[in-house]
């Protein structure tokens, strides 16, 4: 009752809720409330997963798992950034209460927890970005391989839409006149064709069935017909 | 007075023609329609006597008069300039000013003789809330107050400053619209799909037969897991990086759910990392339920499944330094992902692991395309739950989606022509489509699909 009946109960409440208030207006108020209420839930949820993250991590170095001195990197990091965020190390004084040392906020330009953030968290942040730039090459070696006719084709659109995109690809048909029926033939009207009709077509087609997917998911939600996600009795 | 000085400035300038700015004859002020009481629409001239044209058509049942000779507001060109006027200047505007009643006055601590039952007596002076162009007849006036009622009179104002008298003056208050009409044929499209999808989940309880096509990807699942089996790896599964909120997660923890059930028939390891807290409290939950059902429940270890980190490279660092230092044998992707989805697919791929992902974020699906062994596309990732329960009245449900594909499918037709047949009918003066078919289109493409 109190595992299963009651969460669904609420989730088809909810539900319901959120669909009326995309056709009536005085619901879309009640829309609001219910977000509030899933971010008052999130926020208990943080210090679960904060909990979460120190147990497993103890948890590794206490029992010497492979990998467990990132392990302890992981807590010290975690720690750090913590006292620094809530004991508002190096947070000047906000201007209105210079008398009050803690007045100031925690992410102020200057502060410890603001230092770490920039000049350790962003810059580690984007190398992980930037790991991106190869693996999109490498993906593309395998994928590209002309091993059939679908692939070859996939090979020569790829290209295609690559050379228009470079600077000086543009530049292969410079000699077909902008007026001509060749003009049709040119690498960036071809490019553009691809992208914005048969890119767009397909997109489309598959937005249209996300949206019935999402539609009918929903509904098993709301009816309680699929009740994997609350898990066994 | 202020208009017989812009008349004599006319005649000096020697300018005076048919077009000379004129303070508008009718003056009208009615609700904002479909909003919830925040808006007022102010019309004034031709756009005003045409408004009330059409209301009393409406009224007397009989069908609206186009436009009765009048050019429709937006199309009204600006008047001829006079030759004193610069090119780079607008020729006149109209200022539009605005008074508020408040209709029920609110009780004031701060004040002994407070009456409640007093009337009508927060009076204000009139302000300007706007200057509009010569050429406009329309005005939207936004974030009002339902408790007042407000009064609305324009004048007229020439590049030289001169302002005008003002104009006749129309009141009105803006009213809350309980339902939000212009989206009415899209509240009847969802209820149609709705309606099928919930006619076939009770058609399939009662018993019908529904064939429903192999899905290669969900059929590869036993298959993956069968293999992490044999070569005594974990299973990796990665419920996409959104919170329990997002659709995506719901579907991508009730596959978890059957990933689950067969790593506790197989007795193989299950990795779950995920990057919101709540998404954990879930997947633990359904990953208890799926070794229970699977008769097994001494094998789930709740730590299998455990908070990474909210920040989206944080989680990638974490999870591929895992991929790269236990090398998971499969690896399941099924949720929302981003930047994040090649990074994961590529890894795994070096460390040699069976992949299959599941997202409905287009943006994503060419690269789990390329780098993965199956690939959910979409709506076969919401069909992924339903598809792998095999209950009858989950299966119901994809039948129903079908429903839903053949009515946009019709109107993808009906779209395709209309827009192609548009291209050969008549086009107006200043090029733009008009007729029937235009309307059909807009109606289309404003009303149903609500664009």
């Amino acid at each position: 009752m109190l595992k299963r009946t009651i969460p669904l109960i609420i989730a088809s409440i909810v539900g319901i809720v959120l669909i009326l208030a995309k056709f009536s207006h005085p619901i879309q108020s009640w829309e609001t409330e219910v977000v509030m209420w899933f971010d008052i839930l999130a926020v208990f949820a943080f210090v679960l997963g904060a909990g979460n993250l120190n147990l497993n991590n103890l948890k590794k170095i206490s029992e010497r798992k492979a990998g467990w001195g990132y392990a302890a990197i992981t807590l010290l990091a975690f720690w750090i950034t913590l006292i620094c965020g809530i004991g508002k190390l190096g947070v000047p004084p906000n201007e209105k209460y210079l008398a009050y040392a803690w007045s100031g906020s925690y992410e102020a330009e200057g502060s410890a927890f603001w230092w770490i953030f920039n000049y350790v968290y962003v810059p580690l942040a984007a190398t992980m970005f930037a790991t991106l730039a190869f693996y999109i090459s490498s993906a593309a070696f395998r994928a590209f391989r002309a091993n059939n006719v679908e692939a070859s084709l996939l090979l020569l659109t790829a290209l295609l839409v690559l050379v228009a995109q470079t600077s000086s690809g543009p530049m292969l048909t410079d000699q077909i006149p902008e007026e001509s029926a060749w003009a049709i033939f040119k690498i960036d009207t071809i490019r553009g064709t691809l992208v914005n009709l048969f890119n767009t077509l397909g997109t489309r087609a598959i937005m249209i069935g996300i949206a019935l997917g999402v539609v009918s998911t929903s509904l098993k939600v709301l009816m309680g017909v699929d009740q994997s996600y609350l898990g066994g009795d | 007075m202020r208009i017989s000085t812009i008349m004599i400035c006319f005649v000096i300038c020697g300018s005076v023609n048919a077009a000379e700015p004129q303070l508008p004859e009718r003056v009208k002020v009615k609700d904002f329609e479909n909003d919830k009481g925040e808006k007022l629409r102010l019309l004034w001239g031709a756009a005003a006597i045409e408004d009330d044209e059409k209301e009393a058509a409406l009224k007397s049942g009989k069908s609206v008069p186009k436009t009765s000779g009048r050019k429709p507001a937006s199309t009204i060109k600006e008047p001829k300039k006079d030759r004193s006027h610069k090119p780079d200047q607008p020729y006149f505007k109209y200022v539009i000013e605005r008074k508020s009643i408040l209709l029920k006055p609110e009780p004031d601590p701060n004040r002994d003789d407070f009456d409640p039952e007093a009337p009508l007596i927060a009076l204000r002076e009139f302000e300007v809330v706007a200057e509009v162009e010569g050429n406009k007849q329309e005005f939207v006036d936004k974030e009002l107050d339902r408790k007042h009622n407000y009064v609305y009179r324009i004048k007229l104002k020439l590049p030289n400053g001169t302002i005008s008298d003002p104009s006749q003056t129309a009141s009105a208050t803006p009213v809350l619209q309980w339902v939000d009409q212009s989206k009415l044929y899209f509240g009847l499209f969802m209820l149609v799909v709705c309606g099928s999808v919930v006619y076939f989940i009770e058609a399939a309880k009662a018993g019908k037969t529904l064939k429903i096509r192999k899905i290669a990807g969900l059929e590869a699942i036993e298959e993956a897991v069968g293999r992490a089996t044999e070569m005594g790896r974990d299973c990796l599964f990665i419920p996409g990086i959104q919170d329990i909120n997002d659709i995506q997660t719901v579907a991508g923890i009730t596959v978890l759910s059957r990933v689950a059930e067969l790593t506790a028939e197989y007795d193989a390891g299950l990795d779950v990392p995920t990057t919101r807290s709540l998404v954990m409290t879930v997947a633990r939950e359904t990953v208890d339920g799926a070794y229970t059902a699977a008769g097994r429940p001494d094998l789930y270890n709740p730590d299998n499944i455990y908070y990474v980190t909210d920040e989206q490279f944080g989680f990638v660092a974490a999870v591929t330094g895992k991929m790269v230092r236990e090398k998971p044998a499969a690896c399941f992707y099924m949720g929302a992902f981003y930047a994040e989805s090649l990074i994961f697919a590529e890894t795994a791929n070096t460390v040699g692991a069976i992949q299959i992902a599941g997202t409905a974020m287009p943006s994503q699906l060419p690269f789990f395309v390329a780098a993965c062994d199956y690939v959910l596309i979409g709506e076969e990732f919401f069909a992924a739950s339903a598809y792998l329960s095999g209950e009858p009245q989950q299966l119901g449900s994809l039948k129903g989606q079908d429903v839903g594909k053949f009515i946009a499918g019709l109107f993808l037709i009906l779209g395709a022509v209309l827009m192609t047949v548009s291209q050969f009918v008549h086009r107006g003066e200043s090029g733009e489509k008009t007729g029937d078919l235009q309307n059909v289109i807009s109606f289309i493409t404003e009303s149903l699909l609500g664009t």
